[in-house]
């Protein structure tokens, strides 16, 4: 019964998108006030549907009802609660209808938070976000309905896959699809803006938050994969490029980018087109990333089950969705014109220089994801480009970016001069310079491009305080406090998440410089020694867990005899699948981990006999999360500016007036 | 012409769903591996039938061979199964296996339950010639020219098609 409501609900909510996409536009282009307020009110119910169908597919799962044929593929009775609520969105359609279900979240946020824009471009942006619906709902309805029934039904399920039976794969997914789809929101409010012809200075204060918001909900969303993958695949490493990755990283790119235009079309009212442009972009993106995972046009370590009809789904959708904004975007924006002049040597240019690199980046990252595809399409000779193609390319993009997020801030809008630009920084060049040639020393080995790379860090880390310091300086205010707090919460924002790629760049770089990777026999009992820490094997025992059998290692950490930590490396084999899955013991530190997992016992059906145990030290390696969790707050920080929220009283004024108001603000 | 340029965009899109509804079409577990082309990843390991005794792709220089990755764990390969027992019957070319992360009393039993096609196989007992391969699901299987070169990957079950359109007449041309 409640699968068959989830189902209906589902209807629905499909029914409810149509209206919800269809008449408030026609109302936009009519001038017809009556069908535009049907906005609102239609993409409440429509996600009140969506929520429904959810909980409906949530509950089937927490019940152990295998008569659903989803629920009995993804889940089992011996599942633990948290993992099978988790299960919800573990498979293909789960987690389709988690996607459709952000999307309603994040439209219904949209009818709260923006009261205050012209009914217009609100139901413009409202109906662009429902049709972005009624294709998701399409897709869930024709081709991965969530509560088709299995008849007869199974009397235990297959269970989650043990990979996902992970706090981190809980929460891993609802961030990384809140960051994927608010990028609807920047998505809509452009075509409405190119729908409406008006693409003006406030309309980029308008989608400023919400597009900071999704990007900082993508950030983490990242950075939780990126660190799942380090403790569960038991190989230590963060980041395989492989295209599942590739596909989340690639609007995470043109997000940033958008980010940075976006303030120079509300600040100075330039790049206007651009900007539009790049909105459009990242939201495709973050479908493509949806078409590459869903359809299997290519493999991944990520093995979902793909299905040739659903890919024909997605394609056709994305053509209609992209193809449909692009022409829009060609027909309109050579009426919207560039808008803004400024000199060579300016904010604007640094900014213009900061979009086209990170457009290089993700045009790097998209180029080596298809690669393969391109080829064989042209039946030319397959060939793969792995790690090392992204190894060399990308960091070759990212050191002239890295270098002029030290200067953006500093120079001034419209025109700066190189010799001021010099004096100002020549303090932040000099002690970045020395410190990134010194460092790579105390740390062991000097190699010249750790050192690089530390420069950069440092670069961005001295740069940001001389302009902190100049901020302080000119400030009128009495007393440090005041002047700190003169400063807007979005210039704090700024500085902390450029703090955070620099903090992610020493992660980068000291645990690719400096890391020690040792696989040894052990006898139970036996040391061994890795880069100054003594490893000590007291053998494993095993224990039951609550859906597996595992065998927990003991292995103890000293440095200098003096036992720092004891760490239980796990290997579990579960129940319901068969499937074996290492968990590895990390003792975390600030300054790196210590990374033991068990392989297999090396004496055949003798667990109490040598065992190949992996040890890993990674220096600093937490920097590279902590530096991603840093650019996230940065974001989140921006919005809470009171700029944003000042709009609902200057909606009056013209356009062309908030923008002279932010600009002298700033 | 300048109104153009507003059309980049689109073109550059409208070119990449071509590929991409190309690419719909094909077979990705076709996978190109960075290994073809170049020599196989040397390894001396034993015998699973003959503990005692070892193999390498040096003793192998001079013949074309298959080395077929299996493991008694493996579902899929006892559906390639059939197809590798009546490649051997057929003495076309000499497949070698290796039996992936597997307990070799297993092996050995899995293959008297199921026939053994191959001239030898070896225990890769935990994994590390299979990295060496690039292998990331059992079964693959490699064809390997006189020069000890791996010429061919397929991953995933062998299937007729497979065989009778890439694999042979690849291994015909390449014992000429």
């Amino acid at each position: 019964m409640i699968p068959e409501l989830g189902h209906f609900a589902l209807i629905l909510a499909l029914l409810v998108a149509i209206v919800q996409s269809t008449l408030p536009l026609a109302g936009a282009a009519l001038g017809a006030p009556r069908l535009m307020a049907l906005a609102r009110p239609a993409a409440r119910v429509q996600c009140f549907m969506v929520v429904l169908a959810f909980v409906c597919l949530a509950t089937a799962f927490a019940g152990n009802d295998f008569s659903v044929q989803n629920v009995a593929a993804n889940s089992n009775s011996q599942l633990p609660l948290q993992y099978r609520i988790a299960a919800t969105w573990g498979s293909h359609e789960g987690s389709l209808l988690l996607w459709t279900l952000m999307l309603g979240v994040w439209t219904c946020a949209v009818t709260l938070f923006s009261r205050h824009l012209p009914p217009a471009f609100l139901a413009r942006v409202i109906s662009v976000m429902g049709l972005v619906s009624v294709g998701f709902l399409l897709f869930l309805l024709l081709t991965s309905d969530p509560f088709d029934r299995l008849v007869p039904a199974a009397a235990e399920g297959r269970d989650l896959n043990p990979l996902l039976q992970d706090p981190g794969m809980v929460i891993h997914p609802p961030m990384l699809y809140m960051g994927y789809v608010g990028f609807s929101v920047a998505f809509a409010f452009a075509i409405a803006a190119l729908l409406g012809g008006r693409l003006d200075a406030t309309w980029a204060r308008w989608s400023r938050p919400w597009t900071t918001v999704a990007w900082s909900f993508l950030t983490i969303g990242i950075a939780l994969g990126s660190g799942w993958a380090y403790y569960t695949l038991g190989w230590g490493g963060w980041w395989f490029w492989d295209p599942v990755e590739n596909a989340s990283f690639m609007p995470w790119l043109t997000g940033t980018a958008l980010i940075h235009s976006l303030a120079v079309t509300e600040k100075r009212g330039a790049f206007k087109s651009w900007t539009v442009l790049l909105a459009i972009v990242a939201f495709s993106l973050s479908l493509l990333g949806t078409f590459l995972v869903r359809s299997g046009v290519l493999t991944s370590v990520h093995a979902f089950a793909t299905d040739p009809a659903r890919g024909v789904f997605i394609l056709t959708f994305l053509a209609l969705v992209v193809g449909g904004s692009l022409a829009l975007f060609a027909y309109r924006a050579s009426k919207v014109g560039l808008g803004g002049v400024f000199g060579v040597v300016s904010r604007e240019s640094a900014l213009l220089a900061n979009n086209i690199l990170l457009i290089v980046a993700m045009a790097t990252v998209l180029l080596g994801t298809l690669y393969p595809l391109f080829l064989d399409a042209l039946h030319l000779n397959k060939q793969s480009v792995g790690q090392p193609y992204f190894d060399l390319v990308f960091p070759m993009v990212m050191a002239p970016l890295v270098f002029l997020m030290g200067i953006g801030p500093i120079a001034r809008w419209s025109h700066a001069a190189l010799p001021d630009l010099w004096t100002r920084l020549r303090w932040a060049f000099g002690v970045a310079l020395a410190v990134a040639l010194v460092l790579p020393f105390t740390l062991g080995r000097w190699s010249p491009w750790v050192a690089a790379a530390l420069f950069f860090a440092l670069w961005i880390a001295t740069s940001s305080v001389v302009n902190l310091g100049a901020r302080l300086a000119h400030s009128h205010r009495s007393g440090l406090l005041a002047k700190l707090a003169a400063n807007s919460p979005s210039y704090y924002g700024m500085l902390l998440a450029h703090l955070g790629v620099a903090v992610f760049i020493v992660g980068v770089t000291l645990v690719k410089g400096y890391e020690v990777e040792q696989d040894v026999a052990l006898q139970p009992g036996q040391n061994v020694a890795v880069g100054g820490y003594e490893f000590r094997f007291l053998g494993v025992h095993p224990g039951p867990g609550p859906n597996y059998r595992a065998v927990t290692g003991t292995v103890e950490v000293r440095r200098d005899g003096r036992l720092l930590e004891t760490l239980h490396p796990e290997k579990r084999i579960y129940n319901a699948s068969g499937q074996t899955m290492t968990i590895a013991a990390i003792d975390v530190g600030v300054l790196g981990d210590r990374y033991v997992s068990l392989g297999e016992p090396l004496a055949d059906d003798n667990p109490s006999g040598p065992w190949a145990v992996r040890i890993y030290l990674k220096p600093f390696i937490d920097w590279i999360w902590g530096g991603a969790l840093l650019m996230a707050c940065g974001g989140l920080i921006a919005v809470t500016d009171r700029r944003y929220r000042l709009v609902v009283r200057r909606r009056s004024a013209s356009a062309l007036a908030g923008a002279a108001v932010a600009a002298s603000a700033d | 012409m300048k109104a153009l340029r507003w059309t980049i965009p689109f073109g550059i899109f409208v070119v990449l769903v071509t590929f991409l509804w190309v690419g719909l079409s094909r077979d990705p577990r076709e996978v190109p591996s960075p290994l073809i082309g170049k020599p196989a990843p040397a390894f001396r390991l034993s015998k699973l039938q003959a503990p005692g005794e070892t193999l390498g792709p040096a003793d192998l220089k001079g013949s074309v061979w298959l080395l077929n990755v299996w493991a008694s764990w493996c579902v899929s390969c006892r559906v390639e199964h059939p197809l590798l027992v009546q490649l051997a019957q057929e003495n076309i070319v000499a497949v070698y296996g290796l039996d992936y992360k597997d307990k070799p009393d297993d092996g050995r039993e899995w293959l008297a339950q199921h026939g053994n096609p191959y001239t030898a196989s070896i225990v890769d007992r935990d994994g590390r010639v299979g990295i060496d391969y690039g292998v990331y699901g059992v079964p693959e299987t490699f064809v390997i020219d006189k020069m000890g070169v791996i010429r061919y990957k397929q991953i995933g079950p062998l299937t007729d098609e497979a065989l009778q359109d890439q694999i042979l007449p690849l291994v015909r041309q390449l014992q000429q």
